[in-house]
């Protein structure tokens, strides 16, 4: 088995500020691995550092066997996309979720945009009603489709998702978690996901590695993490929290 | 047209679920002249800006004198009557067809400048802004020294250089007027350049020339657009200060600010030659702003997307 | 319910007229408030803030406000004069807001913005405001008070501005807390920590507190009533300790649809909205 995302030694530095402290993890291909922490543990740099949208001070980040320099070709976004986690901010506010969708195909290329357009729409359930609509006229749970359909558009294999739930609705939360597992499945996608909540977590993944101030805690499987099998104090910690208020008196 | 169908073409445009890119666009199109024509004023503005176009296009029909002839032997200095509602100048000429003539070069100046302007001020900044680093510090440093001098000492300056005429007078205007919007499209870069949408085209491996051209610039034009509606009064004015000094349009063009200052040596005795195009430019410059007040309630990307 | 009853609201409605209509977005909303706590629990556009903000006397100008009642320990607070109700507000009545960022003020100490909310409602020295304040941001757990007290806003952490908040508010000795979304901006592990805090001091004052919040299972956790909204409606009135046995397919599909640690289902059960619900 291959892996589709290993990274190294990996530091990010922003104006001084060490955001990742040397972080090491490997992704096998076809697998869903999660990346739990809360604000300021560096979960999101480290998917901005392999996008190229952060910039990477030293390590190494190797994808699909190709080890990444300092910029990434076309190429590499047809391999690697990233669905974002605020839907309100990451459509285009003056375009159409039709313009939204033809523009990666424009960018590489592709020719049987229509069809793909189409397809792309039906597979993350909105079908062609939604094709010409701008993002204001759009839920939530609607634009985050939109998202994840501009992502499946370049037939990437690998995805990554910031927190793609955390600004919806419990019930649209749901909806969009689904979705998410029905096009790993179809597409058979290696996920990296992050997340702060160890619930989504251990629904979507297979392993995860838990995060504090820009550094890797532990490294679990889901079942360990189930199980309460963990060895660090601050995931037992997180553990606790994610089980709601627990009054003491 | 019965009402019904009125109704129901409403709804085909404010349509949630527009069935083709037509439709879209259109149906944004009327949201936004609905939030346009809500306002009274603005719609008088309009009104005005249409007026002056077609005086300037039917110019000839309107004219019942030519612009630039005039009766020196009879006409000279007459004041307003049934024959020359606005009077006569100093070589017998009608002042009102001098007006009429007169809208052409108004629109010609208000134009060109726009058309100039505009795009080099768009493109510098949205370079800028976008770039940012030493692209961004040159850029702007280029657009600080011109902002440094005022605006009509810049202009005298470059016509001086370029000889008196109208088209060097359009020219040293626009090269003078750009840096406001060169300064306002890198503020909207700087605001939209980390949003999720931009770094979503980023990730998709656009080039940068293709995200400031289709996905930068589109969201700077509405506020680029309302800035220089609102800056056209004082294009008229620059242009009619340049004309007034001699540095502008040459005689016998019938250009507004020219005939004010030729009327200006009669201005106690024979008030009517400076008092008509001084009127017309207020009342073009009036209206350019209150339709460029619309437009801001119509356009901004703030309150334009809900 | 515990004792006598602090708010009384009955047939709430508010609505904001938009320029394609009026919206409506609280459609009649009823429920009445001992020294307990009670959860309001919706998803977004259900009308639950704007009920917290609608007893608070917060709603925009431009929206319309009307009840059959809504009193507060027998005030009218719709007949009052806007002069009585600003002192209401902050004295006897506090709101807690999501993101302390936006509510406090950015260019005072937090110290002076706690020591002036309490010299607008009580006429003490500066001294002993000073005193009172400290004290204050000693029982939201601030280890050193001394020095937050010199503090701005911003240089403070989210857990810690929403603490300072929380002793803002609770200063004037208020009867009725409403808190809408306190802990959302917050960490997991940071959101525990300011929940411990506010259920110690509601319960120490025996104030009525509303929590309003998106977090279902957060709220039965920490409430002893739920009042679950939908569409600006109330669907369902609950003891929190028996939300299992929820009867209105709303509530029980929000409690299903979150995914939990342990309970493997895939795919996760998602909400069948029923028209019927809003109507």
């Amino acid at each position: 088995m291959t892996a589709a995302v290993a990274i190294e030694g990996l530091e990010v530095v922003f104006d001084r500020f060490r955001a990742l402290k040397g972080v090491s993890l490997e992704v096998r291909e076809g697998e869903s691995y999660g990346l739990v922490g809360e604000s300021g543990s560096g979960k999101s740099t480290l998917l901005r550092a392999i996008t190229g949208l952060a910039p990477v001070a030293s390590g190494t980040i190797i994808v699909n066997g190709k080890t990444l320099g300092k910029t990434r070709d076309k190429a590499f976004y047809r391999d690697v996309q990233m669905v974002f986690q605020d839907p309100y901010g990451s459509l285009h506010p003056r375009q159409t979720v039709d313009r939204l969708l033809q523009e990666p195909l424009a960018i590489h290329g592709i020719a049987d945009g229509e069809k793909r357009i189409e397809r792309a729409l039906d597979e993350v359930g909105l079908g062609k009603g939604f094709r010409f609509r701008y993002a204001h006229q759009l839920s939530g749970g609607q634009r985050q489709r939109v998202a994840i359909a501009r992502a499946l558009i370049l037939e990437p294999s690998i995805l990554l998702l910031d927190e793609p739930t955390s600004a919806l609705d419990a019930s649209v939360q749901a909806e969009v978690l689904n979705l998410l597992e029905e096009v790993r499945r179809r597409h058979k996608l290696t996920f990296l996901m992050v997340s702060h909540d160890l619930a989504i977590i251990t629904h979507m993944c297979e392993r995860l590695m838990v995060m504090q101030n820009g550094e890797a805690v532990e490294t679990l499987t889901a079942s360990q993490l189930i199980g309460h099998r963990v060895s660090e104090d601050y995931t037992r910690n997180l553990l606790r929290a994610s089980e709601g208020f627990v009054r003491t008196a | 047209m019965s009402a019904e169908t009125i109704q129901s073409r409403r709804e085909w445009l404010l349509s949630d679920r527009p069935a083709s890119r037509l439709q879209a666009r259109l149906g944004r199109a009327y949201v936004a002249w609905r939030r346009f024509s809500a306002n009274r004023l603005a719609l008088v503005g309009m009104l005005i800006i249409i007026a002056l176009v077609l005086v300037a296009a039917l110019a000839d029909v309107l004219a019942p004198y030519s612009a630039t002839v005039g009766d020196l032997k009879n006409a000279r200095l007459l004041p307003p009557s049934a024959a020359h509602w606005f009077g006569t100048d100093d070589l017998g000429r009608d002042i009102y067809s001098r007006i009429v003539y007169g809208a052409r070069w108004t629109l010609y100046v208000v134009i060109l400048v726009a058309i100039i302007a505009a795009p080099i001020g768009l493109l510098v900044g949205t370079v800028a802004g976008y770039a940012g680093g030493w692209t961004d510090t040159i850029l702007m440093r280029i657009t600080d020294i011109f902002l440094a001098f005022p605006k009509l000492v810049l202009a005298l300056a470059f016509v001086a250089a370029l000889g008196p005429g109208i088209e060097n007078a359009v020219l040293a205007i626009a090269i003078t007027s750009w840096p406001p919007y060169a300064r306002i499209a890198r503020a909207e870069t700087l605001t939209v350049r980390n949003s999720d949408y931009i770094k979503a085209v980023q990730l998709m491996g656009a080039s940068p020339f293709r995200i400031v051209l289709r996905h930068i610039m589109p969201l700077c034009i509405s506020s680029l657009i309302i800035r220089v509606t609102l800056d056209m009064a004082g294009i008229i004015l620059t242009a009619a200060g340049l004309g007034f000094l001699g540095l502008g349009a040459q005689p016998p063009l019938p250009e507004w600010g020219a005939m004010i200052a030729s009327g200006r040596r009669f201005i106690l005795d024979q008030w009517w030659v400076a008092a008509a195009p001084g009127a017309a430019i207020l009342i073009v410059s009036l209206g350019f702003n209150l339709l460029g007040d619309g437009l801001r309630d119509a356009l901004d990307p703030r309150s334009g997307d809900q | 319910m515990n004792g006598d009853t602090l708010l009384e609201v009955d047939d709430l409605r508010v609505t904001f007229p938009t320029r394609t209509g009026i919206v409506q977005a609280v459609r009649g909303v009823s429920f009445s408030l001992g020294r307990e706590r009670l959860g309001i629990v919706g998803e977004s556009g259900s009308g639950k803030s704007q009920t917290g903000r609608a007893i608070m006397g917060l709603t925009p100008p431009q929206a319309e406000v009307s009840a059959k009642k809504l009193a507060f320990n027998g005030i009218d607070l719709l007949s009052i004069s806007p002069r009585q109700r600003r002192s209401l507000r902050g004295n006897r009545i506090a709101m807690i807001l999501q993101d302390p960022k936006y509510s406090l003020d950015p260019v005072m100490t937090i110290g002076r913005q706690i020591v002036e909310t309490l010299r607008t409602h009580e006429k003490v020295s500066r001294a002993e405001a000073r005193e009172r304040a400290l004290a204050m941001l000693q029982a939201v757990q601030i280890r050193d008070p001394a020095r937050v007290f010199d503090l701005y806003p911003h240089e403070v952490s989210g857990g810690m501005g929403q603490r300072a908040m929380i002793a803002m508010m609770l200063i004037t000795g208020p009867e009725l807390m409403i808190a809408d979304e306190p802990t959302s901006a917050l960490d997991v592990t940071v959101q525990l920590d300011v929940l411990k805090i506010l259920d110690k001091l509601v319960a120490e004052r025996g104030m009525g507190l509303i929590f309003i919040s998106h977090d279902l299972r957060l709220v039965s956790s920490f409430c002893d009533r739920v009042v679950v909204m939908y569409a600006g409606k109330v669907v369902e009135q609950i003891k929190a300790s028996e939300l299992r046995d929820a009867q209105h397919p709303y509530t029980r599909g929000l409690l299903n649809c979150m995914p939990r640690i342990g309970f493997e289902r895939h795919p996760l059960p998602v909400l069948d909205r029923k028209p019927e619900w809003a109507a």
